[in-house]
């Protein structure tokens, strides 16, 4: 073992992810704490506040999981990480779990060896415009400037769009959001596109927000989940539904409020299946029988945490959109608690 | 002479004529302005342009300044409050504070360590700045290193302690073998120092860290501006000792270790600073198990010193270059053998000439700490750049934030090199 760690990076990193996999859960209940990876900052998403303490939409994933394997919400030790640093972190076994807006794609499912547990927000890219400009269509943007973050996805979901509608565009390459938003706002573009969660959160960030509409063109597929390494299932199965909990309670009507009553026993079985006072689906797991309602009690159900995160009471102001349950014509769709 | 009896000249003076005051446009600021900036017709026209120039970014900055808001607790209080009129929304640094000189997972009951690391760091380094200073001062500039490694990290006092007493048994068994050959003082020591710190080791009491006097804090709550002054006094202070014994390795007669220097600098030079850091970050946790890996800290200290080790190895380098033959020959004449030829002659006037070279490097690799920012640290610049630009209170904020992290790192750059044209005065010895 010890020679083939000079043979090659990779191998080893497909050996040490393999060999690190195993237990995940024994190792997190033996630490006592859940190594959760987060954006070093994303508003709405993750961020620590004045405080130091970690809120946002992923931070509330990582919550959740924490409770539903420790019994603890708090005993979660977030580690931040970048764009260029969170496979590596999560393959060599620093943390158990990367909840940092991560869009499922085949490359990352299969190739990296990554194993996403399901989605917690569904985005996808937007534009936005001055209101000035009047327009009401994506494809009205004939021969506009759009400022475009290089290296992404977005590039060429952007070119895709552009040419199969046969329209040209002038492309304005930036670096980070905060560029582009200066650049947009000085006028250096007509249009900002990226995801539409980021438009929302940046439009929140202006000085006359109301100046700026996002046009009604979703023009690529996001969907941001949590992962876990390949090949622990035990532990992917605890992440998956985890997430599945929350969504399953807000479609059940169990909330942060109501959940102490409920708890209690109700006449609807599968709330008493998911909050742990009938069945054993905490055991299958390796969980406590209450697990369910640990998770659900850590930050409210999905919904809750939605609109106290990112929802349209807050100065982001998102909309549920494709993230209602799909009772409401969302795509949330959690399998049942059987 | 005959002239006075005859009386032929009209009028002689008889006192000396009281002093009158210059002519206006010879005096004064009208002189000084004359001369310097209307004396002719291109310099008065460069003079009226940067007028307008100054009076323009003036006016702008200005108000802003001026107008700037302390007290409320995100952007969107801050646009109320200043209803449309140009003005700075600085109640972002009055709120994080506390975020953007010690992160914002230090334990807020202990600022205070750091602060004191900090005074004492000052007490430190005066000898070592000021040679004028007494002598014995140096005493403490040796134990300080571990006062502060206690104070900031906290945890048992013991760790410190026999990390110390590694060092000074080290030093004695350098002392006992060194005079007589180098290699068994310097093997000598190395292991001396390891048989201290392994001992040691297994004398702390498990757990000793969780019921010490100072609160254990790990590596990875530290942050802000804190982050940066660690990362490069300590980076600065390893990497000239290292760097001299590189540029002194490079002009070895022994090809093993000139050859092991010049491929370190030449590779080391040939390598972007952010790439070793994403090495020490990424790679070096698939090599090692995932609980027994080097502090994230320690792992990035040994990037970034390794990295201006090199340059300043070079900048030596340029200095040993620029003695004249004469000197070394010099020294060999007088008997010296190799150390005390470089210590008594060749190091002083080498240094000398490198100062400035040296203090170009420092002042670089103290910028550069906020590179740290990318491997998800939280220096200074990472954050404003993550945590507080995220937060939905000041999300939008760039000019204030930027500015005061400009605004410090210049403070302590002008500082840096002011000392070093101090210090080249100091040590000019009328050569040129």
């Amino acid at each position: 073992m010890k020679n083939t760690v000079f043979l090659g990076a990779l191998t080893v990193a497909g050996l040490a992810a393999g060999a690190a996999a195993a237990g995940t859960l024994d190792d997190v209940k033996a630490r006592g704490k859940l190594n959760c990876g987060v954006t070093t900052g994303l508003v709405g998403f993750a961020a620590p506040n004045a405080n130091g303490e970690w809120e946002g939409f992923d931070v509330a994933v990582c919550r959740a999981v924490a409770a539903a394997a420790l019994g603890d919400s708090t005993a979660v030790e977030f580690v931040p990480t970048t764009g260029k640093t969170r496979f590596t972190a999560l393959a060599s076994g620093e943390i158990d779990m990367l909840a940092r807006n991560t869009t499922w794609t085949f490359s990352r499912d299969v190739d990296l060896k990554f194993e996403f547990t399901g989605v917690n927000y569904y985005d996808g890219q937007g534009f936005m415009v001055p209101k000035e400009l009047g327009v009401s269509s994506a494809k009205e943007l004939d021969g506009a400037t759009v400022c475009i973050q290089t290296g992404t996805t977005t590039e060429l979901n952007l070119a895709d769009f552009f040419r199969s509608n046969n329209i040209s565009y002038e492309p304005v390459p930036i670096e980070t959001n905060a560029e582009a938003q200066q650049q947009y706002l000085a006028g250096a573009c007509d249009v900002y596109t990226t995801d539409a969660s980021g438009l929302a959160a940046t439009r929140a960030t202006f000085d006359a927000p109301a100046d700026h509409v996002l046009l009604p063109e979703i023009i690529s597929k996001e969907p941001l989940g949590p992962l876990v390494r390949h090949g622990d299932h035990e532990w992917g199965d605890v992440v998956r539904w985890t997430l599945n909990a929350l969504i399953t309670a807000e479609e059940l009507g169990v909330t942060s409020a109501n959940i102490a009553e409920m708890s209690a026993g109700t006449s609807n079985p599968e709330i008493n299946r998911l909050l742990g006072t009938e069945g054993t689906l905490g055991e299958m797991l390796g969980l406590s029988a209450d697990w369910g309602k640990n998770a659900v009690a850590a930050g409210g159900n999905y919904g809750e945490v939605f609109a106290k995160n990112i929802g349209e009471d807050t100065p982001i102001g998102l909309a549920r959109g494709l993230n209602a349950q799909w009772t409401e014509g969302g795509l949330l769709y959690s399998p049942p608690f059987r | 002479m005959s002239d006075k009896t005859t009386n032929s000249i009209a009028f002689v003076a008889e006192g000396t004529i009281p002093e009158s005051p210059p002519p206006a446009r010879e005096t004064g600021v009208y002189k000084w302005a004359r001369e310097n900036l209307f004396s002719n017709i291109p310099n008065s026209i460069l003079t009226l342009v940067a007028l307008a120039l100054i009076y323009s970014v003036l006016s702008n900055t200005l108000p802003w300044l001026l107008n700037g808001i302390w007290t409320t607790s995100s952007l969107a209080e801050c646009r109320e409050v200043l209803d449309g009129k140009v003005g700075a929304c600085f109640s972002v640094l009055s709120e994080r504070w506390n975020q953007l000189l010690y992160g914002f997972k230090y334990p807020t009951e202990a600022y205070w360590r750091p602060n004191l690391a900090l005074v004492l760091l000052l007490i430190a380094l005066a000898p070592v700045l000021f040679f004028d200073l007494p002598r014995q001062l140096l005493g403490f500039t040796v134990v300080y290193p571990f006062i502060a490694f206690w104070l900031i990290w906290g945890g048992s006092i013991l760790v410190p302690v026999i990390a110390f007493l590694g060092f000074v048994a080290a030093a004695v068994v350098f002392q006992r073998f060194g005079k007589g050959s180098f290699a068994a003082g310097f093997f000598g020591a190395l292991v001396a120092a390891l048989v201290v710190w392994k001992v040691g080791g297994f004398l702390i009491p498990e757990g000793a860290s969780e019921n010490a006097m100072l609160s254990s804090v790990p590596s990875r709550d530290l942050g802000g501006f804190m982050l940066n002054m660690m990362l490069g006094v300590t980076c600065v202070s390893l990497s000239v000792p290292l760097g001299i014994a590189l540029a002194l390795g490079r002009q070895s007669s022994m090809p093993l270790i000139k050859w092991i220097c010049v491929i370190f600098i030449e590779f080391v030079r040939g390598v972007p600073l952010i790439t070793l850091l994403f090495v020490a970050s990424v790679m070096l946790s698939y090599f090692f198990p995932p609980d027994a890996t080097v502090d994230l800290f320690l792992r990035v200290v040994i990037m970034i010193t390794l990295f201006s080790a090199a340059y300043i190895a070079e900048v030596i380098r340029g200095g040993l270059a620029a003695l004249p033959t004469g000197q070394y020959e010099a020294a060999d004449s007088l008997g010296l053998d190799y150390p005390q030829a470089m210590r008594l002659i060749i190091l002083p006037q080498a240094l000398k000439i490198s100062i400035p070279g040296i203090v170009n490097v420092a002042v670089g690799l103290f910028k550069d700490t906020t590179l740290v920012s990318v491997i998800s640290m939280f220096d200074l610049v990472g954050m404003i750049r993550g945590p507080i630009l995220a937060s939905t209170e000041w999300n939008g904020v760039y000019w204030e934030l930027l500015g005061f992290a400009a605004f410090l790192f210049f403070i302590v750059c002008y500082g840096i090199s002011q000392y070093s044209q101090w210090l080249e005065r100091r040590l000019a010895t009328g050569h040129r």
